[in-house]
């Protein structure tokens, strides 16, 4: 059977199949909907770095005043300052750790900063000024967080504060205050312009994702519904090559995953302001590559599964697992090292890998080469387990 | 060429440990309606599937068109045609646009394609909905369509299982018509599986009767209602209000009669030779003074014949308790479900 014959009917087979797709208009507006529900669900869900906002804040204020004067009121009033400023916290009046307590239990505010009565005798003593940060438990991402900013908000209103000291005692300039206290300046640098956005960590990993999907569930569906209806029947008798089927399913399918991918990348420029800094066809390549790695997975599991219903057990179960250890919505660095192993045996780490590396920070060729090899590696092995698992299972 | 259009050899396919067609052999003439008859079960379908190359015989080797269905599986497929029990269609796409599939996959250029499906749809009457969406369709166009999808090659041998299967009575009077017509002006060669006696009756030049998985007597339809009989005998009821033994000895006494059977106070069963038996019969009844309120003419159906050979009624699940008629007792575990 020649390659020509085989392209031709497989060509014929995909113009079916998506014909028959884009006859429901249900099913045209959730090839719309799902990447946008997706990334709407990933870029909102998840913390983004580490800025909270409005997040409720207790503040207990115990200080006593020392010859009339209290340096407790000086901070909290600075603290408000620069709290209206940023809108950060919103601050709540308490009146000590067991009302905070109370607050947080009853889900009032999500942490408290506590003024002890000494704050003031111990900083004309001579000590350093104690201030205790109350955090919710049950809520460890909040409380990471709410302790980050408002331990650095009190050191940079100490450091404000001991800039003035140095002025005042020592004579120092307040312009020269800063590089006597602190020396070393941290400047924070990109390899590509802009901020980092989530989005950005986010919309490579979710495009590699819905490909792989439309693969892993469309293919194994799409050929066990024809089994299942019957349908299939009807190419098996006529003289077209196995092949011609399988490639003709795998052709429409990848063009439904490609337009999906497309659809994100759209929506990521247009709607979540991700800007693509490598080019566009690589990110091209880079998907035909994720199609043809996961090809094989899906003939598989289309040979394996003699029902519909099992075809979808059957990939639900490989898939979840590859969605989230594959470092499409968390970074895998922050995993535990043995989750780490594990991801490094999925493709689709390394699918989502390469096409961030190319979208988001402008790289080329040749720093995706593993990424590229390993896909390669894992399409050609899967496929050459596929095959004669798939040509066994056409021919009960 | 040769006048056989399809032949087999101890075509034999296992599934585990059952053995869904056990050692079939027939042959099947060119532009005849060979019908395989037998209940859900009896591995009419999996027979069929062999011959359409869907499944890989387990023993045993079967011709179809002229080529061997496993070492030339690509050759026969170009010769076939399926209907299936189950349709074959693509039901979000248009009537044309399925038959132009199916055409493409037999590498038919677009002009002779279309031509074709125009000339198939007038064949149906379905020229009118060439171009309106199969889920549209009432089920007994839709299977006219299904047929017409399997001659889209111009098949030499057409393959039918079960193809009244669910169908309204107007329905399958259709198709069985579409059948009759198609054999007869394309002289297609066709394979028909029925549970419905009544069906293979109608159709088939002859008939295979199978069950499990073999077949158990193959002939034409008269033949095979004739082998029950014995004889050209026929067989009468009649139902006489005021019967009784003179008219019952008057009946028994006559040439033709060979045996006369009182069922009860009303009714006879006489089994009588000859071409006018039947006048003879009634004279004698009349010259007696019978009142004849009704008479049937008790020719034996392919029904008989099954129940015959068999020993067990045609029905789904028959097989699974076998019944007390049965010559050559139980013949052990049988699935309760098609394995196809």
């Amino acid at each position: 059977m020649g390659v020509r014959r085989v392209l031709r009917h497989s060509a014929w087979i995909c113009w079916k199949d998506l014909l028959e797709f884009s006859r429901s208009k249900l099913r045209l507006v959730m090839l719309l909907l799902m990447p946008l529900f997706m990334m709407m669900m990933v870029g909102f869900i998840f913390p983004t770095g580490n800025t909270i906002s409005h997040t409720p804040v207790a503040i207990a204020n115990q200080d006593v005043m020392v010859n009339g004067a209290s340096l407790g009121n000086g901070l909290v009033a600075e603290l408000e300052a620069v709290n209206n400023q940023t809108g950060i916290m919103d601050l709540r009046v308490a009146t000590g750790f067991d009302d905070i307590k109370t607050m947080i239990q009853g889900g009032k505010v999500s942490g408290g900063i506590i003024v002890p009565p000494t704050f003031t005798s111990d900083l004309l003593a001579g000590k350093q000024g104690n201030i205790t940060i109350m955090t919710d438990q049950s809520n460890p991402q909040t409380s990471a967080m709410i302790q980050t900013v408002v331990t650095k908000l009190i050191e940079q209103l100490g450091s404000q504060a001991a800039e003035r000291n140095l002025n005042q005692t020592y004579n120092i300039s307040l312009q020269d205050a800063p590089t006597v206290l602190m020396p070393y300046n941290v400047q924070v640098r990109g390899i590509v312009p802009g901020t980092p956005n989530y989005f950005e960590f986010v919309a490579p990993g979710i495009m590699s994702m819905v490909v792989m999907m439309s693969l892993m569930t469309g293919l194994p569906h799409a050929i066990s519904y024809e089994k299942d209806m019957g349908t299939l029947d009807g190419m098996l008798v006529a003289p077209t090559s196995r092949w011609a089927i399988i490639l003709g399913k795998v052709l429409a399918q990848s063009t439904r995953g490609m337009i999906q991918g497309f659809i994100i990348l759209l929506m990521a420029v247009l709607l979540f302001g991700v800007v693509i800094h490598g080019s566009i066809l690589l990110v091209i390549l880079l998907i035909l590559l994720t199609v043809f790695s996961f090809v094989g997975l899906g003939i598989l599991i289309t040979s394996f599964a003699d029902k519909e219903e099992t075809a979808t057990m059957v990939m639900m179960t490989l898939m979840f697992p590859m969605m989230f250890l594959s470092g499409v919505f968390f970074p895998i660095q922050q995993m535990p090292s043995y989750m780490q192993t594990l991801a490094n045996f999925l493709p689709l780490t390394y699918a989502a890998s390469a096409m961030r590396k190319v979208m988001v920070l402008g790289a080329g060729v040749s720093a995706i080469t593993p990424e590229v090899v390993i896909l390669g590696v894992f399409g050609i092995v899967l496929l050459t387990v596929a095959v004669p698992m798939f040509k066994r299972a056409m021919s009960r | 060429m040769s006048d056989t259009a399809i032949s087999t050899t101890n075509l034999t396919k296992r599934f585990g440990d059952f053995t869904a067609v056990d050692h079939v052999s027939f042959e099947v003439k060119k532009a005849e309606i060979f019908g395989l008859l037998g209940p859900n079960g009896a591995g009419k379908s999996t027979a069929i599937r062999m011959l359409s190359t869907l499944s890989i015989p387990t023993e045993g080797s079967a011709t179809v068109a002229g080529f061997d269905v496993q070492k030339e599986d690509g050759k026969v497929r170009e010769h076939i045609g399926l209907v299936s029990e189950k349709m074959i269609m693509y039901d979000e796409l248009t009537a044309r646009e399925n038959l132009k599939l199916f055409g493409k996959l037999y590498d038919i250029p677009n002009d002779v394609l279309n031509k074709r499906i125009d000339k198939l749809l007038t064949f149906v009457r379905m020229e009118k909905w060439a171009d309106h969406r199969i889920d549209t369709f009432s089920t007994g166009m839709k299977q006219r369509i299904n047929v017409i999808r399997a001659l889209v090659n111009q098949p030499d041998i057409l393959f039918l299982d079960e193809p009244t299967l669910g169908l309204d009575p107007q329905s399958t009077a259709e198709i069985r018509e579409l059948v009759r017509r198609i054999n007869i002006e394309n002289r297609t060669t066709m394979v028909l599986t029925t549970h419905m006696m009544s069906e293979a009756d109608m159709l088939c030049n002859r008939i295979g009767i199978m069950d499990h998985g073999k077949i158990v007597a193959l002939d034409t339809p008269a033949n095979l209602k004739r082998s029950i009989s014995g004889n050209d005998a026929t067989l009468f009821e009649f139902e006489i209000p005021n019967l009784d033994t003179s008219i019952v000895s008057s009946v028994e006494s006559l040439k033709s009669v060979s045996s006369v059977v009182r069922d009860d106070a009303t009714h006879i069963k006489v089994s009588s030779v000859g071409n006018d038996s039947f006048d003879t019969l009634v004279d004698a009844l009349r010259k007696n003074g019978a009142q004849i309120r009704t008479v049937k003419n008790l020719e034996p159906t392919l029904e008989d014949v099954f129940l015959n050979i068999t020993g067990h009624e045609v029905r789904d699940g028959a097989s699974k308790t076998p019944g007390p008629t049965r010559r050559d007792g139980p013949r052990g575990w049988r699935p309760s479900k098609r394995v196809r």
